[in-house]
Parts: C-alpha cells; sequence; structure tokens
C-alpha cells in the first residue's frame, strides 16, 4: 500500500545481479563487490573539499581543521578546492541566509557525482542562534541541499569534524555501488538519543514557535 | 576589630592626565560652540565616550561646523547607526566622529520620531555617509533629504518593511515560544 511504483519495481527485480544492497551485505557476485569496495575505499580516502565558508565555523573546519596540529591530511581530505568542478565534498560551515541560498544551491549543482555534504555547526543544522526573530536566516542547510552528515557544534572543535568525516567515510565504504553512485543510507548525526530523528526536534522547534505568534 | 584603610585604593585613584585635560578643554570648546547653533544642546553623561545630544533641526549647521572648523577637524564619519526605541516612540541616530588631526572621537546623538523620521544626508561633507545612510535606511526605515541615492542595499529592492525595528514581523521570521 505505502510502497512507491519505484520501489516496487526494484523489490521485483530482486534477487538482481546489481541488487544495491548486495555490495555493503557483502553478499553479491564476487568481482563487483571488490570493485565496489575498492571505489568506494579509494573515494572515501580523497574527499576533495570545495573552500565554502559563511561565518566563523568556516576558521574551525577550514583553518583549524586543516592547520598543522590538527592536521585534515591524516584523513586525505587536505586538499581544498576553490572551485567546484573539482571538489566532492562541500563542508556548509556557517549560517546561510536567504541571500546566500542560491548561490549555495548553485555551487552544490556544479560540483560533479559522487558529491557529499556535511553541514557543521548550530546554523547549519537548524539555523542555531538565529532560528527565533530573524528575518533572513535560512533555517538550516537541508532547506537547500540534501545533507549526508550534520556536525553539532557552536562552531564545533575539529575533533568533532573529525568525527563527522570518518562517519561519512563510513558510510560511502558500506553504502554505495557503482551502479548506483550517491545512494546512501539516511542522514546521521553523531549522539542523537535513540528513537528520535532530525525530523522531530525541528518540528517541536517551529511548533512552539507557531504556538507563540497565536 | 576595624581594618586598617586599604592604601592600594587610595593611590589608585583615577588623576588627571594630561589627555583628560585637553580633552575637557576640548569639550567645553565644543559645546561654546554648539550652543551658538542649538541652544538644546546637552552632553551625555551615561556614556564612555565624549557624547552629545543635538536636536534634529541643527543637525546640519552642527555636523558642518565639526567638519570644517579647524578647532575640531573631525574629517572622518565612523559610522551611522540607530537605535530604535518603541517605548518612548523615537529613534536614536547615532554618529561616531573621529578627528585624526586632533586625535578626538565624538559620538552625535539625534533623536527622529519613528512615524515619520527624517534627517538630512550628511553624505556631502563625508562621502562615506552616501552608503551608511542607505542601509539605516534600508533596516530602519529613516529617509534622508538631498540624498544622491536613497535606495535598498542589503536586501532585496522588494522588500517590504524595516527588519530592524523592534516591532518588525513577517510570515518567515518565528517568534520565541518563550
Amino acid at each position: 500500500m505505502g510502497v512507491t511504483p519505484q520501489l516496487s519495481k526494484i523489490s521485483q527485480q530482486s534477487p538482481s545481479v546489481f541488487d544495491l544492497h548486495s555490495a555493503h551485505k557483502k553478499e553479491g557476485p564476487a568481482l563487483l563487490t571488490s570493485i565496489d569496495a575498492l571505489v568506494n575505499w579509494a573515494r572515501s580516502n580523497s574527499l576533495w573539499p570545495l573552500t565554502f565558508g559563511t561565518s566563523c565555523c568556516a576558521i574551525e573546519v577550514m583553518m583549524a581543521a586543516g592547520a598543522a596540529h590538527h592536521d585534515l591530511a591524516r584523513f586525505g581530505a587536505e586538499v581544498a578546492r576553490p572551485s567546484p568542478r573539482q571538489a566532492d565534498l562541500l563542508v556548509v560551515a556557517g549560517t546561510i541566509v536567504k541571500k546566500m541560498a542560491p548561490r549555495l544551491r548553485t555551487l552544490y549543482d556544479q560540483m560533479a557525482e559522487p558529491k557529499y555534504v556535511i553541514a557543521t555547526g548550530a546554523c547549519a543544522i537548524s539555523g542555531g542562534p538565529f532560528i527565533y526573530d530573524s528575518y533572513s536566516t535560512v533555517r538550516g542547510a537541508h532547506e537547500i541541499i540534501p545533507v549526508d552528515v550534520y556536525v553539532p557544534g557552536c562552531p564545533p572543535r575539529p575533533e568533532a569534524f573529525f568525527y563527522g568525516l570518518l562517519t561519512l567515510q563510513k558510510m560511502i565504504r558500506d553504502g554505495e555501488s557503482l551502479r548506483r553512485p550517491g545512494v546512501r543510507k539516511a542522514p546521521v548525526m553523531a549522539a542523537l538519543p535513540p528513537g528520535i530523528t532530525m525530523e522531530d526536534l525541528r518540528a517541536e522547534l517551529i511548533k512552539g514557535a507557531k504556538g507563540a505568534t497565536t | 576589630m576595624t581594618t586598617p584603610p586599604n592604601d592600594s585604593t587610595q593611590s589608585s585613584a583615577p588623576q588627571s592626565t594630561p589627555a583628560d585635560e585637553l580633552k575637557a578643554i576640548f569639550l567645553t570648546c565644543l559645546l561654546d560652540s554648539l550652543i551658538a547653533l542649538d541652544s538644546g544642546v546637552k552632553v551625555r553623561e551615561d556614556s564612555s565616550l565624549m557624547s552629545v545630544k543635538i536636536s534634529e533641526s541643527a543637525l546640519l549647521k552642527v555636523m558642518t561646523l565639526l567638519k570644517q572648523d579647524s578647532r575640531f577637524d573631525f574629517d572622518q564619519l565612523q559610522f551611522h547607526t540607530v537605535l530604535d526605541w518603541p517605548e518612548e516612540q523615537r529613534m536614536e541616530c547615532l554618529y561616531l566622529l573621529n578627528s585624526t588631526k586632533k586625535s578626538q572621537e565624538l559620538l552625535i546623538s539625534v533623536s527622529v520620531s519613528r512615524e515619520k523620521p527624517q534627517l538630512p544626508s550628511v553624505s556631502k561633507l563625508w562621502a562615506i555617509a552616501e552608503w551608511q545612510e542607505r542601509e539605516v535606511y534600508d533596516m530602519f526605515g529613516i529617509t534622508y533629504e538631498n540624498h544622491p541615492d536613497l535606495r535598498r542595499i542589503f536586501l532585496d529592492d522588494d522588500w517590504q518593511g524595516f527588519p530592524l525595528r523592534k516591532d518588525y514581523q513577517d510570515e518567515f521570521m518565528l517568534r520565541k515560544p518563550w
């Protein structure tokens, strides 16, 4: 009943040699699984981030995380690209306002597949300190582009960003297949209580605010 | 038991330095000149800066004097901004002037009504005021007479309302639930 036509079509075709889930379950054809594993390993260890920062998170994520003490190069993500054509990781570091939103969408559209998005900091998750009484702040990067990993903090420490980066690497390693690049598991956020999703939290915040106006 | 008098507090009492004396002389001279232009001029005591309140009608004359008189030489407008006081039905416009030649700073404060806020433009005196007044117009809706190009600077041209006023509300903005 609740299954969309596309999903039911996929389920009728299975078991297929190109089954989406066979790669990460390590049960599919031996050749394709190994190639998937190899490609995913290579992709996950050479994430090239786009240099994109809109506020204070950029100092933490672009500069502190990349500098010698914390050293982003340990995880293969130090090759910051100033052009979206050459980048495959978009780190949304900072507040997104109404005027910036179309530019962010353009940058995301200009990146080549496979592309990944990490939203760092309170502003990119929900609007953060600007969720209420703001005429311009977009409430979360997910309103503009699909987000893979959320990193909480205001701003997050470099260690927290690394945790988010390693989470993304893990998702790439066991989530994707060559046949279906870009199809991944649902967005994750570290340290969210079990049974509670980001949508629940957001709905609660917005509902509370709507009640206050009436 | 009585505690012995603390010598350190007495010795650290503020002593007037030559710079303070110079500032006091400068302020006296300034007030003398301003009273001739605006009888309602007042020194604001609640500010750490040298700060005077003047009336709306005398603004342009006072600013022209401060810019052009060689005793004051306020050659730089550092910023121009506004405080919104909805309970008192007024908006307080602030101009921070700097004199690079005399090494003095002066804060000018002018109150305008919230219903029809209008001020003379000072962009003829300091060119930077042109953009600063556009920003104030954009956020607070103060209109400036004789401004060469008064239109919105940050927000979209078709934006309705002035978002930094305390009572601003639109359908996008959420109110705090507490």
